[in-house]
């Protein structure tokens, strides 16, 4: 293939203690594509997300995730994140006692160290840190601070999209980030992920609402429904779904569906 | 059930007191009722028991099984031997008080940067001199004996450590109060006395170690009695690092008073059973007082925490941080009981008992107790008994930390929380370097346990 998919996705089937969540995704992303699935709650966008990232807990029942022509399904999470795979949290987690310093530098080094990169030194990664954190208009001071302790939810969003920045990922996952996002904070976010845009990197933005995507504009929309991609098309997909709601496109999948079987 | 009255014949520490030699163990006519009131007391309570609500979690058989002595021969240790022990004061700059069994040893000891207006001595030597204030204080702030080791240590001890900071007077060098407990061929008894005094306006930073020599069994009781008058500030820290065959009831006691501060760290690391027995008497408007505690606990160990904080005058503030993590079957006990007596308005006082489990075979027990007779006070008290967070270990996890390294951090980090409040930065690091180490040599510091999804 003269241009292999960054990341491809094949009836993957996944579910926690016996419920099916996932019941066949089929996913192709290129590099230098941004992709959006949009959907009502509990269709299992933020599931999707875990379990690209490698969450443990989930079982898979089917299907295969490949990144970069690798199977990633046995790949522990820090070694899909040591390939380049990046998670933006939904709900960033607070870790008392973890500086936020201590904790990118040594979530930097391991990557680089899993490269076969130098790791950085205390002032070089500084350096570095400093240019990505003006990138995103963060106090410096959050630096010294725990991770993400105390931090406001914009704070805490910010600080994910700051982790992609330094971390330099070839695919990002971002799961809701926009969520309880005011539209400075949203323009903040989407700024920092524009930037991070280029021919090499690709994007997966999960989102419950259209308003992110007038900020990171998306090559692909995708509804995901019950565990499926029911329809997938262009950016002006997703404007219809502000206006009209997902009911449409789920009845339109449903009689898909039952005129297949008969 | 009927009520003992007497400590039964087979109590393993009532031999002490029928053999108690009047040469070491009597000392001046004003120390004649503190001794009494000593024996007394521990004769009606004898060594406690499961049916003791105070020891409810705590049980001492296998203290029964043993008989202890007073130390028979107390010839000291030598040089080299003094220099193996693994001293979590590295500062060399500092100013060093050696007991040996409980008895101060001259040659082990470097006072040669103490300020000369400081008196720091033995207890014997103290006791010995008529001029010394000593006969006023020693013994009035342990709330008559309230625990039977306090009482043994009012009739048994025979030295310890005089400390006196003077008025005004700031300590910038750390003072190091060593206890050394050498093997023994019998099991020994070993009831060191210590006592600090904080004048006015004054400033120390105080640590005392305990440490034994080769594993040995004993018991060490010592008791602590500090005051700390108004506008001083002492630091306090207590490392335990006794012989893991070893049993440890400390006793420990304050009263501060006007504007004073006063902050007792403890990290227990040692002894098969080891108990800090803390009352703090909280005298006087705008003081605060900290206990801040952190247990290493693995085997068959049991780290047991008894505390009782007295606010007696309005305007106090007192907080306590405890936190433990435990492996295999060992076992953390925390009772902590804040009492707001009725003048006591405005009392600010805060608890937390934080339990880490390594292991499924460890158990914490917390008890938190608030009586409160003032109406206008703000008290709250928490407890979490857990294992690691699988949130933050799929976190670190997700980028690029692995599972390993993921666990070490928080671990490190729960036990950081309570060693970043240690004030003295040279003492702060040396002991996250102590506590780093043993946590790496903690059984299932690294195991590698299955997450399951909450």
């Amino acid at each position: 293939m003269s241009n292999p998919s960054l990341l491809r996705i094949t009836n993957l089937q996944a579910g926690v203690e016996g419920r099916k969540i996932l019941k066949g995704i089929d996913l192709e992303i290129q590099s230098g594509e941004v992709h959006a699935i949009m959907g009502p709650n509990g269709s299992g966008k933020s599931t999707l997300a875990s379990v690209i990232a490698g969450r443990e807990g989930y079982e898979i029942l089917g299907g295969n995730i490949h990144f970069k022509d690798q199977d990633i399904l046995e790949c522990a999470p820090e070694e899909r994140a040591h390939l380049g795979l990046f998670l933006a949290f939904q709900y960033p987690v607070e870790i008392p006692g973890v500086n936020t310093t201590y904790f990118l530098k040594s979530a930097i080094n391991e990557v680089r160290k899993a490269r076969g990169e130098k790791e950085l030194d205390a002032v070089a990664f500084l350096k570095y840190i400093k240019e990505k954190a003006a990138l995103l208009d963060l106090p410096e001071d959050f630096l010294k601070r725990s991770l993400n302790v105390g931090f406001s939810g914009g704070e805490k969003k910010r600080n994910e999209i700051f982790q992609m920045a330094a971390l330099e990922p070839v695919m990002a996952v971002l799961d809701e980030t926009d969520s309880g996002l005011d539209i400075d904070a949203l323009k903040v976010v989407a700024n920092g992920v524009n930037q991070l845009r280029s021919p090499q990197t690709s994007q997966l933005v999960i989102t419950h609402y259209q308003r992110l995507l007038d900020y990171i504009v998306p090559d692909v929309v995708h509804v995901l429904y019950d565990g499926r991609i029911i329809k997938s098309g262009p950016k002006e997909l997703a404007l219809k779904l502000e206006e009209k709601g997902y009911d449409w496109v789920i009845e339109e999948a449903q009689a898909t569906t039952a005129a297949l079987s008969h | 059930m009927t009520e003992t009255l007497k400590a039964p014949p087979t109590d393993p520490l009532m031999p002490l007191l029928d053999s108690l030699d009047p040469e070491m163990h009597e000392g001046p006519t004003w120390l004649t009722p503190i001794r009494k009131a000593g024996v007394a007391g521990y004769a009606s309570s004898g060594c406690p028991t499961l049916s003791d609500e105070d020891w409810r979690f705590t049980n001492l058989d296998p203290m029964r099984s043993c008989s202890f002595q007073h130390p028979s021969d107390s010839k000291g240790i030598s040089k080299e031997a003094f220099q193996s022990i693994e001293n979590p004061l590295k500062d060399p700059a500092c100013i060093r008080v050696v007991l040996v069994d409980g008895i101060f040893n001259e040659t082990l000891s470097d006072r040669s940067l103490l300020p000369e207006e400081v008196c720091l001595r033995s207890l014997k030597q103290a006791v010995q001199d008529p001029e010394s204030p000593l006969k006023n204080h020693l013994g009035q702030y342990t709330y008559g004996n309230d625990s039977p080791f306090a009482a043994l240590n009012a009739a048994c001890f025979e030295d310890g450590i005089c400390l006196k900071v003077p008025k005004g007077v700031q300590l910038e060098l750390p003072i190091q109060i060593m206890h050394v407990a050498t093997a023994q061929p019998q099991a020994s008894a070993i009831f060191a006395r210590c006592w600090i005094h904080m004048e006015a306006g004054s400033k120390a930073t105080v640590m005392e170690s305990f440490h034994g020599m080769d594993q040995g069994v004993y018991l060490s009781a010592p008791t602590l009695e500090c005051l700390v008058e108004d506008n001083a500030y002492l630091e306090h820290i207590k490392v335990q690092d006794e012989s893991k065959q070893a049993f440890h009831m400390a006793s420990i006691y304050a009263r501060i008073t006007r504007d004073a501060r006063m902050d007792s760290h403890h990290l227990s690391l040692g002894g098969r059973i080891s108990r800090n027995h803390i009352r703090t008497h909280l005298d006087g408007p705008g003081l605060c007082c900290t206990l801040n505690g952190l247990s290493l606990a693995q085997g068959d160990q049991i780290i047991d925490h008894h505390m009782v904080v007295d606010h007696a005058q309005p305007h106090t503030e007192s907080h306590e941080y405890f936190n433990g993590i435990l492996d295999d079957q060992s076992r953390s006990v925390f009772h902590g009981r804040i009492h707001v007596r009725q003048v006591a308005q405005k009392t600010d006082a805060k608890q937390t008992n934080k339990n880490l489990l390594l292991s499924d075979a460890a158990t914490a027990d917390t008890k938190p107790q608030l009586e409160i007779y003032a109406d206008d006070v703000r008290c709250t008290h928490g407890a979490t008994i857990g294992q690691l967070d699988d949130q933050a270990i799929w976190y670190l996890r997700a980028r690029g930390i692995p599972l390993a390294r993921a666990r070490r951090m928080l671990v490190h980090a729960f036990a950081g929380e309570i060693i970043d409040r240690i004030e003295h930065p040279n003492i702060r690091k040396s002991l996250d370097d102590l506590v780093w180490e043993q946590l790496e040599a903690l059984p299932h510091f690294h195991a590698h346990t299955s997450t399951p999804l909450s």
